[in-house]
């Protein structure tokens, strides 16, 4: 097990090589000159110098690289252009909400789509398999704004349940906090529950064809039990494994979650970043983000063995 | 069933294809909004970029005069808003109309460009073994950065415009072509008859063309029809961002939105018609590519 650890953490190192190469070479091998680029179209001759050297652009570009990556390693994301602050402190304030965001997200995720895959196996062929496979195509095309805007419009705007948009910090309170998130994590949950839900219905109803489930109801197990001690526990391991997956979706649905529902957290912070070109700013998000999702389907690699002790590394 | 025995394979295939209710009802939902996109001029549209102070955030169904500054000076025109006019005082029901083209464009060319590129590095991955480590440590590394980030940090370099969303959205499609094409290669050079073309002397590009490429079409234009949904899809997320087409130079569904975002309370439908027409069209082509991988690729259609 700590060698499978150990060659998995090695096997990232290459993958985050690549994701830092690229994420560096996009500034420096755009058309045009990034400093001019950056200091816009009113700046000063004088302006554009010092941009460039601050950046460290007159130097070889292996060197820039290895500059770049070691102040990474210590910790300094460099300084924002836009903010005029650290990246590092601007990250650091914005975590909060994007983390919450994600959180109530997956959960709401998990407690909607694998009953739900559960009962569609459970009951393939009927009306209740078709509507949640129906769903799960519907789910797969409507764009998470759409939805959110669709939300705000019926529970916030119509029903005056919740409030329309923003984002209330932990310490104001949960019920405040938590009446904030819910039409977002709702509809930013709409594509993952369609995605998890079609896998956990796959996964079961291969599960639910074995040996040992006829064996279990032979020997007067009850049906729920049948599906979630013997059906579940042996399907677990496909649904983990698109969880993972999805965790891609789940990150691109942060940024324009937040941007719907005025969330000041990451996913807003790249948009704004993005649209003021601060690319110091771009950078870390993005480097910041692939980091989580390579080390979140590590994590779920290394799970398989607590979900499957059939499974040994 | 005794006619289908004079049928050809393809003759069968066809049939089996357009038999299966997905693709009947995708397929027409789609050809009805391509026509929509191509005969936009003829479906009682206006100029969408058309704007006038005069007649700005009127409900649907409006009717009105809209002032119009020219060279030679103010023209009236009386107008109808079929679904209201947005901020500038344009027409959404063109807008949304004629919104649909771009969908369309970047969808295709996204497709189109990703399998191109994605088949050709797939292809060599796939058989030069040497190289196959290299790309697809790279591939792996672009397929680490989520899809909708790698296209916002593509696009944030370049100037806002249809070319530089379509090269955005296409640089994280390519490497799961090349991972799909490479997989097929990789099993169907163990193939006999591959090994038999190679015996017979066949030239390394011969044996690709014309020996390996075509039995990874079919699961390529499944793909292909995936790749044209999440296009657009992305294309709408970056238009409504503020990071792709700019509004005031082509109507899409995304930009419309986007533009729509800071009068939703007072005009909800500006942005839920554009929604619902990109929710269907996504909707269409995902059934069309399901239909498509049912009856094309049924090694895929079993896993799923």
């Amino acid at each position: 097990m700590a060698y499978y650890l150990l060659k998995r953490l090695i096997a990232t190192i290459p993958v985050m090589l690549v994701v830092a190469v690229f994420i560096f070479l996009l500034l420096r091998l755009t058309p045009g000159d990034p400093a001019a680029m950056i200091a816009g179209d009113f700046a000063s001759e004088a302006q554009v110098a010092e941009i460039r050297e601050k950046l460290g652009l007159n130097d070889p570009l292996l060197v820039q690289f290895g500059i770049w990556i070691g102040n990474i390693f210590q910790g300094d994301l460099g300084e924002s252009f836009f903010f005029k602050k650290q990246v590092t402190d601007l990250i650091m304030a914005r975590i909060e909400p994007t983390l919450s965001l994600s959180v109530v997200t997956i959960i709401l995720t998990v407690s909607i789509a694998v009953p739900m895959g559960v009962v569609a196996a459970y009951r393939q062929g009927t009306w209740l398999d078709r509507t949640v496979m129906a769903f799960s195509v519907l789910g797969f095309s409507i764009p998470v704004f759409v939805i959110g805007f669709a939300f705000i419009y019926i529970f916030s705007l119509e029903l005056k349940w919740l409030p329309v948009q923003g984002y209330q910090r932990l310490s104001e309170g949960v019920g405040g906090w938590l009446k904030h998130l819910i039409l977002p994590s709702l509809a930013l949950s709409v594509i993952f529950v369609a995605f998890i839900a079609r896998m956990t219905r796959t996964s079961v109803l291969e599960v639910l064809g074995e040996d040992y489930i006829r064996t279990a109801r032979a020997k007067g197990q009850t049906e729920t039990k049948v599906l979630v001690r013997h059906a579940l526990r042996n399907a677990a391991v496909p649904i983990v494994t698109v969880i993972g997956f999805a965790f891609a979706i789940l990150i691109g649905g942060v940024v324009v979650t937040e941007s719907v529902f005025n969330i000041p957290g990451l996913g807003l912070l790249t948009v704004d970043a993005v649209l003021n070109r601060d690319f110091p700013t771009i950078q870390a998000v993005v480097l910041l983000f692939s980091m989580i999702y390579v080390l979140i389907n590590l994590i779920i690699d290394l799970s398989y063995t607590v979900l499957d002790p059939r499974i040994r590394y | 069933m005794t006619e289908a025995v004079a049928l050809s394979p393809t003759q069968l295939t066809l049939r089996r294809v357009f038999g299966h209710p997905s693709v009947l009802i995708g397929g027409s939902l789609v050809l009805v909004i391509c026509l929509m996109a191509i005969f936009a001029p003829f479906l009682g549209t206006i100029d969408p970029n058309l704007n006038s102070t005069s007649t700005r955030l009127k409900p649907p169904g409006y009717e009105g005069v809209m002032k119009i500054y020219t060279d030679e000076g103010r023209v009236k025109v009386p107008v109808t808003y079929r679904l209201g006019s947005d901020t500038l005082g344009r027409d959404v029901y063109s807008r949304v109309i004629y919104g649909a083209r771009i969908s369309l464009v970047v969808g295709v060319s996204v497709a189109a460009i990703s399998i191109f590129l994605g088949m050709i590095i797939g292809l060599v991955a796939g058989y030069f073994r040497r190289l196959d480590g290299f790309i697809m440590r790279i591939m792996d590394g672009l397929m680490a950065i989520p899809a909708i980030l790698l296209a916002i940090a593509v696009v944030s370099v370049f100037n806002a415009g249809l070319t530089s969303v379509i090269i955005a959205i296409v640089v994280p499609e390519v490497p799961r072509v090349v991972r799909l094409v490479r997989s097929m290669v990789l099993s169907i050079r163990e193939e006999p008859y591959v090994e038999a073309a190679i015996t017979a002397g066949t030239r390394v590009h011969l044996l690709l063309i014309r020996h390996i490429l075509p039995n990874t079409l079919a699961p390529l234009i499944v793909q292909g029809t995936f790749i044209v949904a999440s296009a657009i899809i992305v294309e709408a997320i970056l238009s409504f961002l503020g990071l792709g087409i700019p509004a005031d130079e082509v109507p899409t569904w995304g930009n419309i939105m986007g533009a729509a975002r800071e009068n939703f309370q007072l005009h909800p439908h500006q942005i839920l018609y554009p929604g619902v027409i990109l929710a269907v069209t996504v909707l269409a082509v995902n059934m069309l590519g399901d239909g498509l991988r049912d009856t094309l690729d049924p090694r895929f259609a079993k896993r799923v």
